[in-house]
């Protein structure tokens, strides 16, 4: 593209480097207008001649001049950071590599998927059981690395559930949702998982207030009968396994969002609510009315204390908790019956609120602790809340008021700073590793750059088009990692080629290692991306696995070697005991199935080597494949329902002789006397 | 034959030491190694030692302890494609011994994807077998000489 080539060269002579460089001058600003038009002006050159796209671009591309050269990973390099985009409504976690914004792997959470046949084996069902049943899909929002002294650490990633409340933990060793808990006296779990500082908790906080307990009570009884809950989940430091610790039951409000305290205030969680009106009808309208909403500070090594002093009631729930065993290869699932409640009005100094304008939506905590900003989505302005100040105004009683015994404390006492932008629909913010701030602005369609203690706004960056989150690596951190920004925006209008009236949410991805925010490179992603977290690369690789180990194999219908493999009948319940190999399945012939018989593919692959999984698909399976990783054993339900000869075949392409590997079995009518065989070559 | 041979090895290594920033040390390694076996006769099957980390192997008494252990190994993670006694997807392994060196026989157990790469015997072997490839099943040095071992039972 002749034309973006010369923008660059004049560009960079306009701005000699771009890091390190301090905020705006009026000569820069003078600068920054004239690099827009000689931008503009360049680009309809571009558009003309260069191999842009002909029908795209409205907005132009808002490209830094040498984006591409700053994103480009050539083949057989990688990336610097895995970055995990939250799925949406696809229910699952998507990970990309930055800066390239390759998509590595979509890992199946809380939807059936059946390219890996997950919530379609019989191992891994029960991780999507819940007090409802069996449920194939939900709605997942906001991926949470773990972390180890405020530091994300590479373990694990959590993230939640938001339809039918629940959060689930993934192994970052395999890349795998490995647990799942339900969350219940919650409706929409939202505010959540947003961990504490060495993951001593993941939270769960209720968007939608219910009944607690939950019960058939008139709608116009909101402001008695409902109540919303926030959820305390602890992770074991070794395994990582949850457990759902208490509730903490406060006003029916919505909350929204929600980040735990570090350094100075760890100890402390933090989630915003909206409708303090209590409103349960056109809330566009209604949960509008109040000027200022509340922040909830929960004390949580207080709340732990009460807990620990028999303060906590315990109530009857039911909800589920799923774990799924890389050993076993399989996931169970049991059911719970209590939880633990705190109520505030019990239980002093462990809740407060503080005002904050106007329907706060994200909560953020600076690196340090110190500061908590609400991004007031109705206002134009930010309050940013100073921790040590709310300490203070707790210390000398500045309250306003108390609502069902928790004190509400007076803003100017809590207050540190106002953050003036003229933007508008402020969202979230994540921090750099210079002192910096970024916030989304949902209508401006921004990123605004200022400065935590002095509020000075420093640089601004347009979004393409309505940003919602936006995420820095680390950048919830005590440290962040810096270096780049990725926005994650709700329409994507023409940004990429149209594919009808559905579209892919775009991602962009920013550097911000200099002065001025420099948009690189946009990219599509799966679901709706409502938040993303990053970490380098090199704190999560070393650690992949890369195949299990079949000697520790432990699932119950593992077959270790081929002369095991076997055909068994009790009833008309068949299982067949099946290994895969590159490229043959043993058995491969089997006769003497029956229409109406129950058949268990248990399928293991004996491969020991990297990238070599294998798949099994048989003909009429009502269910999906089953994609089988090597020293693994999965398990497909197959119910014939004619006679005839089914073919099963691998579906992962694994040699040379891969379209050779099939198999057939012969299906009898029911009650027909054809002998159970089986056998592979000639070893019948 | 021999220079053509030694040739595409120094190439091989070259292109190693050109693209080796983008490969692990681990990896490197062993192509390098890949390059400094090439045996002086190696279409001749028992002098040639194939590819890979063992050098020298020097066959004492046959140990049947070791043996057996060896048998439960092959049996574990080999005999879905060797049956001992016939030819399955593979060859078999009885009278192996007579056929390929010590060394050749535990390269091809430990490194099968380098072998089948750029060992003219083992190369043709994966043409013979219509090209089913002999997948690497992790086995260690210490598991492959245990399988040697019993091999050496199968004559």
């Amino acid at each position: 593209m002749v034309g973006g080539r010369r923008s660059a060269v004049i560009l960079k002579n306009q701005e000699p480097g771009t890091r390190n460089q301090e905020p705006r001058t009026k000569y820069q600003s003078t600068m920054h207008k004239m690099r827009k038009s000689i931008f503009l002006s360049l680009l309809s050159v571009a558009l003309i001649f260069g191999c842009q796209p002909r029908h795209g671009g409205l907005a132009g591309g808002g490209a830094a001049p040498d984006a591409a050269s700053r994103v480009y990973v050539a083949p057989g390099e990688l990336d610097e950071f895995y970055a995990f985009f939250s799925g949406g409504f696809s229910g699952q976690l998507s990970v990309y590599g930055l800066p390239s914004g390759r998509l590595l792997k979509i890992i199946p959470v809380f939807s059936v998927d059946g390219e890996k046949g997950y919530g379609f084996n019989e191992e891994t069902k029960p991780l999507l059981e819940t007090s409802f049943g069996f449920i194939p899909w939900d709605d997942a929002h906001h991926p949470q690395l773990s972390h180890t002294n405020g530091i994300p650490d590479g373990r694990w990633v959590f993230i939640n559930g938001n339809n039918t409340p629940r959060v689930a933990r993934i192994d970052l060793t395999t890349f795998e949702t490995v647990e799942i808990i339900e969350i219940p006296n919650s409706g929409g779990n939202h505010s959540s998982p947003y961990a504490t500082e060495n993951t001593e908790y993941v939270v769960a906080g209720t968007r939608f207030s219910v009944p607690f307990p939950q019960q058939d009570v008139p709608i116009s009884s909101y402001k008695e009968t409902f109540k919303g809950a926030l959820s305390f989940i602890s992770v074991d430091p070794k395994t990582g396994h949850m457990e759902l610790a208490f509730q903490v039951l406060l006003p029916a409000f919505n909350y929204d969002l929600a980040r735990a305290g570090k350094g100075k205030s760890h100890g402390w969680s933090f989630f915003t609510s909206y409708n303090v009106e209590q409103a349960h009808t056109l809330l566009e309208v209604n949960a509008s009315q109040y000027d200022k909403d509340f922040i909830a500070a929960v004390n949580w090594k207080k709340a732990e204390e009460y807990v620990k002093a028999g303060k906590a009631k315990e109530m009857p729930a039911s909800y589920f908790h799923n774990i799924y065993d890389d050993n076993s290869h399989m996931a169970t699932s049991k059911e719970m019956k209590t939880v633990k409640v705190l109520i505030p009005s019990e239980c002093p100094d462990m809740v407060y609120f503080l005002p904050t304008p106007k329907s706060p939506h994200g909560v953020d905590v600076d690196p340090t602790g110190e500061y908590i900003v609400g991004a007031g989505k109705l206002s134009a302005d930010m309050s940013v809340h100073s921790f040590s100040k709310i300490i203070k105004a707790i210390e000398n009683e500045a309250f306003e008021t108390h609502i069902d015994g928790i004190p509400v404390l007076k803003y100017e006492e809590i207050v540190a700073g106002i953050v003036s932008s003229g933007g508008l629909g402020p969202l979230h913010t994540e921090f750099d590793d210079n002192g910096y701030a970024y916030t989304t602005f949902f209508i401006s369609s921004e990123i605004v750059k200022w400065k935590v203690g002095t509020w000075e706004v420093v640089d601004r960056a347009p979004c393409y088009y309505s940003v919602g989150h936006l995420m820095i690596p680390g950048g919830d951190s005590k440290k962040p990692f810096g270096k780049y920004m990725v926005a994650m925006n709700k329409i994507t209008k023409d940004r990429y080629l149209p594919t009808g009236p559905e579209l892919n949410h775009s991602a962009q991805l920013y550097d911000i290692s200099g002065t001025k925010i420099q948009l690189l490179l946009d990219f599509p992603t799966v679901g709706e991306p409502h938040y993303a977290q990053a970490i380098p690369a090199h704190l999560v690789a070393p650690n992949s696995k890369k195949y299990f180990n079949l000697e520790d194999n432990v699932h119950p219908h593992v077959t270790k070697k081929e002369s095991d493999t076997r055909v068994v009948r009790e009833g008309n319940l068949v299982r067949v005991y099946m290994t895969t190999i590159r490229s043959h399945f043993a058995p491969d012939n089997i006769e003497g199935i029956r229409v109406g018989d129950k058949v268990y593919f248990h399928v293991t692959n004996l491969e020991q080597d990297w990238d070599v999984p294998h798949g099994f698909a048989v003909m009429g399976a009502r269910n999906a494949e089953l994609l089988i990783m090597p020293g693994q054993t999965e398990t497909l339900l197959w119910e014939p329902d004619r006679p005839g000869m089914f073919p099963f075949y691998c579906t992962d392409f694994c040699s040379a002789l891969h379209q050779e590997m099939q198999g057939y079995v012969r299906v009898s009518p029911k009650g027909a006397d054809t002998p159970l065989k089986w056998w592979v070559g000639n070893h019948e | 034959m021999k220079a053509l041979l030694i040739q595409s090895a120094m190439v091989f290594s070259i292109v190693t030491v050109l693209s080796g920033c983008s490969q692990s040390p681990e990896k490197r390694q062993t192509a390098d190694k890949a390059a400094s076996t090439i045996q002086t006769d190696p279409n001749d099957p028992m002098s040639n030692k194939g590819i890979g980390p063992v050098k020298e192997v020097v066959l004492g008494e046959p140990d049947h302890a070791m043996a057996a252990d060896g048998e439960k190994i092959f049996k574990q993670l080999c005999s879905a494609c060797h049956k001992p006694e016939e030819k399955f997807i593979g060859p078999a392994p009885k009278g192996i011994m007579t056929r390929r060196s010590p060394e050749w026989i535990m390269n091809m157990i430990i490194n099968p994807e380098e072998m089948v790469k750029y060992d003219p015997v083992a190369k043709q072997l994966l043409i013979d077998y219509n090209l089913a490839p002999m997948a690497n099943q992790n086995v260690t040095e210490e598991q492959a000489r245990k399988i040697l071992e019993y091999f050496r039972t199968l004559e």
